[in-house]
């Protein structure tokens, strides 16, 4: 049976690629690594056997003219798919991604559309310190005419990476090798998951816990744990942080009255401070206890395995943290 | 170097055309000097008088399928490319009839019916876009080429030296085409490099690079044609430094002269470059070559200047656009 068919994070992102490739002429991917297993795991494989060197391009290291080249195929007409092995990588990108990119639209009036997607890849830990690790979500948030995937799931991540190619507007696509070996059933044929459409994973009336990539399956994690103890939290998957899905949110929050934001970003003008703005914003009077931030404190990522270990949040500090509140 | 007053043999019809789109850029330029003045003009304008020749002898050279993508300094670009005057005129006055709806102003024109696929003031930052335009082409097969615009300012950039590598790798057809006018805003060129033949940094990457007389015309349109053909056959790219001056400073109508509070450039330099005025020195060519006579050049002047009167009034027509379309175009 197809629908039960398994399939890791990594290959259904490879799925959705080979299939929207072969969909589209006009999709291609270009980044540095594509054809290298070290930059991109196994996300990539088969693509350029298939499709060959004019729409699979390995890049010299030019973050900032590949990204740029991204941007103007996509105006001419392309839609593009530019990845980034490491998104700390990116900074150097930052002016093709939020100068041109994400005003282009706007700026000039609405005429011209772009389908770019920016794909940057979460490769932190062993001791890889600080300029391989980051994740710049909150960062690309931020800024108007972006929009930002971060699948949690298989599927998710098919589906996400089938919309971001689809969309007309510029997506920044962020996965997690942490994630790449997660395997579920993805279904075979092409889908969309819809930008801006959050998930409760796992329902409950007691705490709401809104988290998102990475930090879903630690929440996941931490609700396994607390249902033995007689707590019920609920899981909510963001899965689009831009623009987020405020309904879900709050209307998670309303049903429980009780909020622990967990976030892989930094902790001062992040994602978890944005969760919890609207939630105080629009569902104050639904809250029994104080909204809860968990994310990476105020700190570059450490060397030292021993740091790591502390510096990353895991499922016991969403266990403190629901315990804290209820 | 060949410059005006060689013989050529190009039909009357393109040269009266190249007279006439030179003629429309500085009259439709030195019509905002006045509206800047009173007050009716408020976002920034980064004049072209005096550079004409470069935007009109590049496009001439192009099919409105191909690509251009500008800076900060465009509004010759974007008429050369065939953009309307009348959408131009009204977006510098931010109106919703302009060709950005008064979302963008003068720092941002686009046409891409006619292949203007846009314009940034980011120093270099669309070098990489036309870089991905002329990729679009590569992988499409379709023959277009692109044609990046940028200033001397732009070769300080890291991104532009990137952008050639990768263009000399993929052999992408996209024409560099550096408006070296000797000053990067306020910073005379002598002070931004010690190599002043900016030509000479295409070569390293292996990219055929020329320097040419930026004011003249004909110079430019046989440079962008070999330019254009080259990269069309699929032996692209092609670096061309065209030295020229503006005429006015770095923004709006002061011309940045010595001794006034913008104190940068010498009177003396000026007056040497209004003798090198590229429409000054076509007319004399055509005059010489008895290609128009002055009566048919007086005509010209005067259909011109009518349709900068009308595209002004056009402009003044337009509507603001609504405040409550504020965030209408964030996204498509």
């Amino acid at each position: 049976m197809s629908s039960h068919r398994k399939l890791s994070y990594s290959l259904a992102i490879n799925e959705a690629l080979h299939q929207m490739m072969a969909a589209d002429p006009s999709v291609f991917l270009i980044g540095q690594g594509v054809k290298s297993p070290w930059y991109v795991g196994d996300t990539a494989q088969g693509l350029l056997e298939r499709f060959g060197t004019d729409r699979v391009i390995d890049t010299p290291v030019s973050e900032n003219a590949m990204t740029g080249a991204a941007v103007g195929a996509a105006l001419a007409g392309m839609r593009t798919v530019v990845v980034h092995p490491r998104v700390d990588f990116m900074f150097y990108a930052f002016d093709p991604i939020i100068n041109e990119a994400a005003n282009w639209h706007y700026m000039n009036g609405g005429k011209l559309p772009v389908p770019v997607v920016f794909w940057g890849i979460i490769n932190r830990g062993g001791e890889q310190a600080a300029q391989h690790s980051q994740s710049l979500h909150g960062m690309f948030a931020h800024v108007p005419g972006l929009k930002v995937v971060m699948p949690a799931t298989p599927y998710d991540a098919k589906g996400l990476m089938i919309a971001a190619i689809r969309e007309p507007n510029p997506v920044v696509f962020i996965d997690d090798r942490w994630l790449y070996k997660l395997e579920e059933p993805v279904p075979e044929e092409i889908y969309e998951v819809e930008i801006g459409r959050g998930n409760v994973v796992r329902a409950g009336n007691d705490v709401t816990v809104v988290a998102s990539s990475f930090m879903v399956q630690e929440s996941i994690k931490a609700a396994e744990i607390l249902v033995k103890e007689g707590i019920n939290i609920e899981v909510v998957d963001l899965r689009t942080i831009k623009p987020l899905d405020e309904n879900l949110i709050l209307a998670s929050v309303q049903k429980t009255g009780r909020l622990v934001v967990v976030d892989g970003g930094w902790r001062t003008c992040g994602l978890a401070a944005e969760v919890s703005a609207l939630v105080s914003e629009r569902a104050f009077g639904a809250l029994k206890a104080p909204v809860v931030r968990i994310t990476l404190p105020d700190c570059p990522a450490p060397a030292s395995a021993i740091l790591e270990k502390s510096y990353y949040r895991t499922s016991a500090d969403i266990i403190r943290a629901v315990k804290g509140i209820i | 170097m060949r410059s005006l007053g060689g013989n050529v043999d190009y039909p009357k019809n393109l040269l009266v055309s190249f007279y006439r789109q030179m003629l429309r850029i500085r009259l439709c330029e030195e019509a905002f000097v006045e509206p800047i003045l009173a007050g009716e003009v408020h976002c920034p304008c980064h004049l072209y008088s005096g550079e004409e020749a470069v935007a009109v002898g590049v496009c001439a050279a192009l099919t409105e399928e191909d690509y251009v993508f500008g800076n900060h300094r465009s509004h010759g670009h974007y008429l050369a490319k065939g953009g309307s005057m009348q959408g131009m005129v009204a977006e510098i006055f931010c109106r919703e009839m302009g060709c950005s709806r008064g979302r963008g102003g003068s720092m941002h024109l686009i046409a891409p019916e006619v292949g203007m696929l846009g314009a940034a003031p980011i120093v270099a930052g669309t070098i990489s876009l036309t870089l991905g335009a002329a990729l679009a082409s590569t992988i499409r097969k379709d023959g277009r080429v692109a044609v990046t615009f940028f200033g001397d300012g732009a070769t300080g950039e890291g991104v532009l030296y990137e952008c050639m590598n990768f263009a000399a790798l993929k052999k992408l057809p996209i024409i560099f085409v550096c408006e070296n006018n000797y000053y990067a805003t306020h910073m005379p060129i002598r002070e931004c490099r010690v190599e002043r033949e900016i030509h000479e940094i295409a070569r390293p990457f292996g990219i055929e690079s020329r320097q040419i007389d930026g004011n003249d015309v004909l110079q430019v349109y046989d440079a962008g044609l070999q330019a254009v053909e080259k990269c069309r056959s699929g032996n692209g790219p092609v670096f061309l430094e065209c030295l020229t001056y503006r005429f006015r400073g770095h923004v709006g109508p002061d011309d940045n002269v010595q001794g006034s509070h913008t104190d940068i450039r010498p009177r003396e330099e000026i007056d040497l470059w209004r003798e090198k005025d590229p429409i000054k020195q076509f007319e004399n060519y055509l005059t010489v070559q008895r290609i128009m006579t002055q009566e048919e050049m007086n005509t010209a002047r005067e259909e011109v200047t009518r349709e900068v009167t009308d595209a002004h009034g056009f402009a003044r027509r337009s509507p603001s656009p609504r405040v409550e379309e504020l965030e209408r175009y964030v996204f498509a």
